[in-house]
């Protein structure tokens, strides 16, 4: 469709339209010439009539056109005959020239009986612009636009889903109020469609449907309601959207879809992400707990040590913890950790409206802790266009004030380019200066004394205020930034001199005392400066401090005085308000000046001087008449002034939920959702429960769950392992739902399972559920028995038996478990548990193994082969089958006792330890492995659908779940 | 099929007249328009109601108050609507919007149209967008439904309305065929939307170019005050069928914050730190990412500059010189140095050893075309500079921007391992290039 550039170029300006079609009616008879005669007007009558818009009037030097009214009826003439033609190519082309019309905001309503009729035009490009222009006019040609609509009726019936979907869409995209109810039917129907983009399409036309008509509210929430219902990733952006517009605050409506959206978000389309991701910020607001409330409770000065330095924090966080724990148990809902694992990987994203999306997320509803996570993420967003770094930065500034640590370790990043644009220079400005600390100040510092050299004077004005900032929330640095100041009051711009004079008046007012030559040499500037703000600001300084320089003030006066008719309104005011001060200090001196300027404000044009003239003569000049106030006159002017805060103005923002139209405004846009605040007590979590778990992996992320039993608090730690919370969640709320589903293929059995995994999971923070909690205990005792025995027989580290010492005594305590053990002192060691598990899982495991495998071949008649695979599953986490097991040699000649004996010389040399000491060490273990198996049995059994259903996980990214699965088919 | 609809009864014409039309607050994008430099709307697009183009007019008060074209708010409030604008190549991309939406939502959407009408017409200039007025406008109407993002992935607009090539133009011109797909597409129903369905070459080809930009500021006494190394890979896939990609990297650590192309499986990276993916078809971002700030930046070029004012002379000295640094053997080429002199600087005498210099007396830019940098006769830029008579120096120092390229090498050291695919069995031709150019390299003096 692209004319080559020579040919429109060389078109003649005006009526080449009017030869070209002209042209066209006459050798109608080749169609091929037609068309090609037809592309090149298509581009050239744009070209056209854009040059006719400015060059109305060379119409009339036009001999083939009689006017300007008459062309453009004439034009319109030869459009709606190429619209009734029978070819293709040229109602092609009269489309395409409307479309053009359209596109430059020209009236071509009047064509519309004449493009109507071709709704049904077999050609698609011309049906496609018919819809556009259908779209474009219909509201203005209602009774007409319904001409079209048996058409889009007979489509929506169409075999082709795309058919379908593309009816649907140009009905509710055209806005005739009388087609509301043939329109709402459609609807209904798409949203049972079998195609999901149909469903999607249907969920398009519900906020068209409600603008056009409101009334159908109720009907169009039904609808809302079966869509959300909807599992697949194309519906869910869509409804969402139509949910958010049409009936945001029907919370209710999401909780059985809660799972579901944040199991597909990661693969939801990244438009309906931004808008899932902010209404589910919205939906956790009004569920969940504040996962600060504790920490709300701790002073700002352990953030600040929290996020100090990386060593320490890691320190403070368990410290913070059990102080925590201590204090008030918050446990996090499953429901919120799992929305916040599985918006995590979306910070990933490449579109920047998603992860500012998440960042907002995590900033509203993540725990303190992890809120960190985001900022690498916004900062790599600085890389992107300055329209997306204006935005990111607004957003940053207010996250800074408020969790400024978050943003620290990127400091430099938000350095200032010279080739920024002054916009973002500023922006980045406010964010160093939150930034600004004690530790950081000095380069700080250094960076803005080469900002104050820059070329942009705006953005020099607003480095000096930036610097007044540093010194009034930095004490350290006030001398330093003051005597800078100072320096650049002999710099050559005025705008500079004059900012730093406001910025040092402000300064002064902290600490006066101190500062009279500055106050001295300020006054000299008077006669040089010329910025009345800067001006007004001296003299006030002078009137304030007019004890620190005696001398100089009346002198100040005198020549004030002088000008005072050449002032500014703001240097008059503050010419009267220095008069009236130093006429209650010094009157001997100024009483006249001061009679004098007061004389001149009474008649001055702007009335708010004249009356402040006349306030204040009447509030220091004593006369007979003068009330009770004039006694206290002094004290009213020369009362001591609080020093002024400078204070960010993104400070507060964050009650605007970040990222939103709102917040970048600072003021509410029409539509804006509040962000609820959070509930005191827990909403009741079971209504997200679902009767059947739908999201299509559970399989996978059950099979893999139990493999963790081993590890159970790396599931917490990590927290990332996104599938296992839908899991979580389950097990947490109750077993109405889990037994609902025990007939399930991966039924009851896992759900138990999932329930010890949740406990365990969470037991750092928890203190309740001791009944779960117990017996969980009993099972990690029961799975950790035989390691321990095996283990026992082997060297160990010193740390690894102290624990194990405690373990045993766990062990025996276990089946009669005192309440009264404390919390705090269990969760620690569980911790413990926790590190040496892991140190030891490489070699430790693999000689665990060892013993196990031998012994079928031993005693094989009393052991079952399912508990044996039971037990190596819930025991061995990562052990390499047959391999590991080969080169060792039975040998038994070494009594028990030299076992006990060396384990207590603890060496570390573990090579050596297996071909010696397993096998006494398994035949222990033998013992052990039945008994435990008879108490595991029962429990174990349920589990196997389980691990049949691990066989079916695919495309999980945990390897050990394939080892897992060689193992379990043994 | 008849032609003309079924009429209309008149007296569901006459119920029609009555009623009135709702507008309640409607979310996303109202209307489009597109600003060209000198401040005419060349374009308007509409996806509800329309809103009369007057509505610019508070854009067109902030457009005036700006001092650069770059320092228009992103987001303008007005009475009843807000509007949202973006600019690229000159144009002002103006949405408008009526209630609350995030604004990145809108600008990052904005931004994609820029980058589709690129990717279609090769230029997003103001004759391009008007010579294709018509494809423009299909497409628009594809992105958008109801203001609401429909199809922004580049191969699936691509299969809705063909890109137009010369050739295409010519075939139609003479077959009088359309730009509109006569296919319906498919690749908006598929698990992977961002590919094209039956996609066929008979040359199979993959490259991918490592691209690392160093971002630095460098002070005065050539002494590093922040460098950072941003890297993006960048791919053209033209590979028949559905491929199944997996590109590893022999030192992933280094990468220290990514983000991916939709098409990247985030659980292999996660876990294994390789990059699995079915790509889209032609060109495409595969990965963005930041290189960890612990490693030290590596700069190549370091400046030696002395550029001063004298007091009461109306002459200022200029001397510049460039050399190589740390460029692992590596020719530096394509070197551009640009600075913005102080506003009394009223013309510059320079003297170059290669290359050409041009300062524009008007918007005082120096701009200094180097071409490669010679290690043993470095380039360099000497003269003086005149001043305005009687004024006093210039207290500012102008800042120098460097640009460059470095080929065959990533500076950060990334390394491509191998590249695999799956699911086809034919052998694709596979190539993968590195590059290092200079990001926001600023020198201050």
């Amino acid at each position: 469709m692209r004319a080559p550039p020579a040919l429109s170029a060389s078109a003649p300006r005006n009526g080449s339209r009017d030869s070209v079609s002209g042209a066209l009616r006459r050798s109608a008879s080749s169609s091929s010439t037609a068309a090609a005669a037809a592309e090149m007007s298509a581009s050239s009558a744009f070209i056209d009539e854009k040059g006719g818009s400015a060059s109305e009037p060379e119409y009339g030097h036009d001999p083939a056109s009689g006017g300007i009214f008459s062309t453009d009826y004439k034009r319109h003439d030869d459009l709606k005959e190429m619209l009734d033609s029978n070819k293709d190519s040229l109602k092609l082309e009269a489309m395409k020239r409307i479309v053009a019309m359209i596109a430059r905001g020209k009236n071509a309503s009047d064509l519309f009986p004449a493009v109507v009729k071709n709704v049904a035009c077999k050609n698609i490009e011309v049906k496609k612009l018919v819809y556009v222009y259908l779209v474009r006019y219909a509201e203005e040609q209602q009774d007409l636009a319904l001409l079209s609509i048996s058409t889009f009726q007979r489509g929506l019936k169409d075999p082709n889903q795309l058919i379908r979907a593309s009816a649907l869409r140009v009905l509710s995209s055209i806005r005739v109020t009388i087609i509301v109810p043939i329109m709402m039917l459609a609807i209904k129907e798409a949203a049972s469609d079998m195609s999901p983009y149909v469903r999607k399409t249907a969920a398009h036309a519900i906020p068209k449907l409600h603008s056009l008509d409101p009334e159908q509210k109720d009907q169009l929430i039904e609808v809302i309601e079966k869509l959300l219902a909807d599992k697949t990733t194309l519906v869910a952006g869509s409804v969402v959207m139509a949910f958010e517009e049409v009936c945001p605050d029907r919370i209710d409506l999401i909780h059985k879809n809660y799972r579901k959206l944040c199991n597909l978000l990661i693969d939801v389309e990244e438009w309906g992400q931004v808008v899932i991701i902010n209404m589910l910020t919205r939906y956790a607001r009004t569920q969940f707990l504040n996962p600060n409330i504790n920490e709300s409770l701790l002073e700002e000065s352990s953030e600040k040590a929290f996020y100090a330095s990386d060593d320490e924090e890691d320190e403070d966080k368990k410290a913070e913890a059990a102080t925590l724990a201590k204090r008030k148990p918050y446990v996090m809902d499953p429901d919120h950790r799992l929305l916040l694992r599985n918006t995590k990987p979306l910070l990933q994203s490449r579109n920047a409206a998603v992860v500012m999306a998440v960042a907002q997320l995590y900033f509203h509803l993540a725990p303190k802790a992890e809120v960190g996570i985001i900022a690498k993420a916004l900062v790599r967003l600085m890389r992107s266009h300055s329209e997306v770094q204006y935005v990111v930065l607004q957003n940053v500034a207010t996250m800074t004030i408020k969790r400024r640590g978050m943003f620290e370790p990127y400091l430099k990043s938000f350095y200032i380019r010279s080739t920024d644009p002054t916009q973002i220079k500023i922006l980045k400005l406010e964010v160093l200066t939150n930034l600004a600390n004690e530790t950081n100040i000095s380069t700080i510092l250094r960076e803005f004394q080469t900002y104050i050299k820059s070329m942009d004077k705006d953005f020099v004005a607003a480095s000096i205020q930036a610097i007044g900032r540093c010194a009034t929330n930095i004490g350290e640095v006030r001398d330093t930034c003051l005597n800078g100041l100072v320096q650049l009051l002999s710099n050559r711009d005025e705008l500079v001199v004059a900012e730093s004079v406001v910025v040092i008046k402000k300064l002064l007012q902290m600490q006066p005392e101190q500062h009279s030559d500055i106050i001295k040499h300020m006054a000299k500037l008077i006669d040089n400066i010329q910025v009345p703000m800067a001006r007004a600001s001296i003299l006030w300084l002078i009137g304030e401090y007019c004890e620190h320089v005696p001398k100089i003030a009346p002198d100040v006066l005198r020549n004030m005085a002088k000008t005072f008719t050449n002032e500014e309104d703001i240097v008059k005011l503050q010419i009267i308000n220095l008069a009236a001060k130093l006429y209650l200090t010094n009157s001997k001196q100024t009483k006249l000046l001061t009679q004098y300027v007061l004389n001149l404000a009474k008649y001055d044009q702007n009335y708010d001087i004249r009356d402040r003239a006349r306030f204040i003569r009447q509030l220091i000049v004593p006369t007979d008449k003068s009330g009770a106030l004039s006694k206290y006159a002094k004290k009213l002017f020369l009362a001591l002034k609080p020093a002024p805060v400078l204070q960010s103005t993104f400070k507060d923002r964050d009650h605007f939920q970040l990222g939103s139209l709102s917040h970048l405004l600072n003021a509410k846009a029409a539509g804006y959702q509040e962000l609820p605040d959070w509930p005191e007590s827990v909403p009741d979590p079971s209504v997200r429960n679902v009767e059947i778990p739908d999201w299509s992996k559970c399989t996978s992320r059950k099979d893999r769950k139990e493999k963790k039993t081993e590890k159970p608090f790396y599931s917490d730690s990590e927290g990332e392992s996104g599938p296992t919370e839908s899991a979580d969640s389950e097990s947490d709320s109750g077993s109405g739902s889990e037994s609902a589903s025990a007939s399930d293929e991966s039924g009851s059995g896992s759900e138990s399972e999932e329930s010890r995994e949740e406990t365990e999971s969470e037991d750092e923070e928890e203190d309740e559920e001791k009944e779960k909690k117990r017996k969980k205990r009993l099972d990690k005792t029961k799975a950790k028995k035989p390691a321990e025995e095996s283990a026992e027989s082997e060297q160990s580290s010193g740390t690894e038996d102290r624990k194990r010492g405690r373990k045993a005594v766990k062990n025996q305590k276990s089946a009669s478990e005192s309440e009264s053990e404390s919390e705090s002192s269990e969760s620690e060691d569980e911790s413990e548990e926790e590190s040496e598990e892991e140190s030891e899982s490489d070699t430790d495991i693999r000689k665990k193994k060892t013993p196990i495998s031998k012994q079928p071949p031993k005693q094989s008649k009393k052991e079952s082969k399912k508990e044996r695979q039971e037990m190596s599953l819930l025991d061995l986490d990562d052990f390499e089958p047959a391999p590991a097991s080969a080169p060792v040699t039975p040998v038994n000649f070494l009594s028990s006792s030299l076992v006990s004996d060396l384990e207590g010389l603890s060496l570390t040399n573990n090579i050596l330890a297996p071909t010696t000491i397993a096998p006494s060490g398994s035949i222990k273990m033998y013992e052990l492995l039945h008994r435990i198996t008879v108490h595991q049995q029962h429990q174990l059994r349920d589990q196997k659908p389980a691990h049949r259903g691990a066989q079916a996980a695919v495309w999980d990214e945990d390897p050990r779940v394939h080892r897992d699965r060689r193992v379990s088919s043994r | 099929m008849p032609n003309h609809p079924v009429p209309v009864p008149s007296s569901v014409l006459a119920a029609l007249k009555n009623k009135t039309i709702h507008l309640s607050a409607a979310k996303m994008i109202h209307s489009l328009f597109l600003v060209n430099a000198s401040g005419d709307i060349f374009l308007e697009k509409h996806w509800k109601s329309v809103v009369s183009r007057s509505v610019c007019d508070y854009f067109f008060e902030a457009l005036e108050r700006a001092t650069e074209p770059e320092n228009v708010p992103p987001v303008i409030p007005t009475p009843h609507h807000y509007l949202i604008n973006v600019l690229r190549h000159r144009i002002y991309f103006v949405a408008v919007i009526q209630s609350e939406v995030p604004p990145l939502f809108v600008i990052e959407f904005l931004h994609r149209v820029v980058d589709t009408f690129q990717d279609y017409f090769g230029v997003c200039t103001e004759a391009a967008i008007k010579d294709n007025v018509v494809v423009v406008y299909e497409l628009l109407e594809e992105m958008l439904d109801n203001g609401f993002p429909l199809a922004t992935e580049s191969n699936i607009l691509k299969e809705l309305i063909k890109p137009p090539t010369i050739l295409r133009t010519v075939v139609n011109t003479i077959t009088g065929s359309t730009n509109v797909g006569e296919q319906l597409p498919t690749g908006q129903l598929s698990v992977v939307p961002w590919r094209r369905t039956g996609v066929k070459y008979t040359n199979n080809e993959a490259y991918f170019d490592v691209i690392e930009e160093i971002d630095a500021i460098i002070d005065k006494s050539g002494s590093t005050i922040t460098a950072e190394i941003q890297g993006v890979i960048d791919a053209c896939v033209k590979l028949t069928g559905m491929p199944d990609l997996t590109l590893s990297f022999m030192n992933p650590r280094l990468l220290d914050d990514v983000s991916f192309h939709p098409c990247v499986r985030f659980k292999r990276w996660e876990a294994e730190r390789i990059l699995s993916f079915i790509p889209p078809d032609g060109n495409f971002r595969l990965l963005s990412y930041h290189v960890s700030s612990q490693n030290l930046v590596a700069i190549p070029v370091y400046v030696k500059h002395n550029i001063s004012f004298r007091e009461g002379s109306s002459q200022g000295r200029f001397e510049l010189t460039l050399g190589p640094k740390q460029t692992m053997g590596k020719a530096v080429e394509s070197v551009l140095v640009s600075s913005q002199l102080p506003r009394g600087v009223l013309n510059a005498n320079l003297n170059p050893s290669q290359g050409t210099y041009t300062f524009d007396p008007v918007t005082k830019l120096l701009s200094w075309d180097v071409g490669k940098i010679n290690p043993q006769k470095l380039p360099s830029l000497k003269g003086s500079m005149s001043l305005q008579a009687g004024a006093s120096k210039p207290d500012e120092n102008p800042t120098i921007n460097i640009q460059f390229k470095i080929q065959q090498l990533a500076i950060s050291g990334l390394k491509v391992n191998r590249l695999d695919m799956y699911g086809e069995k034919y052998k694709p031709f596979k190539g993968i290039k590195y590059m290092t150019k200079a990001g926001k390299f600023q020198v201050r003096t």
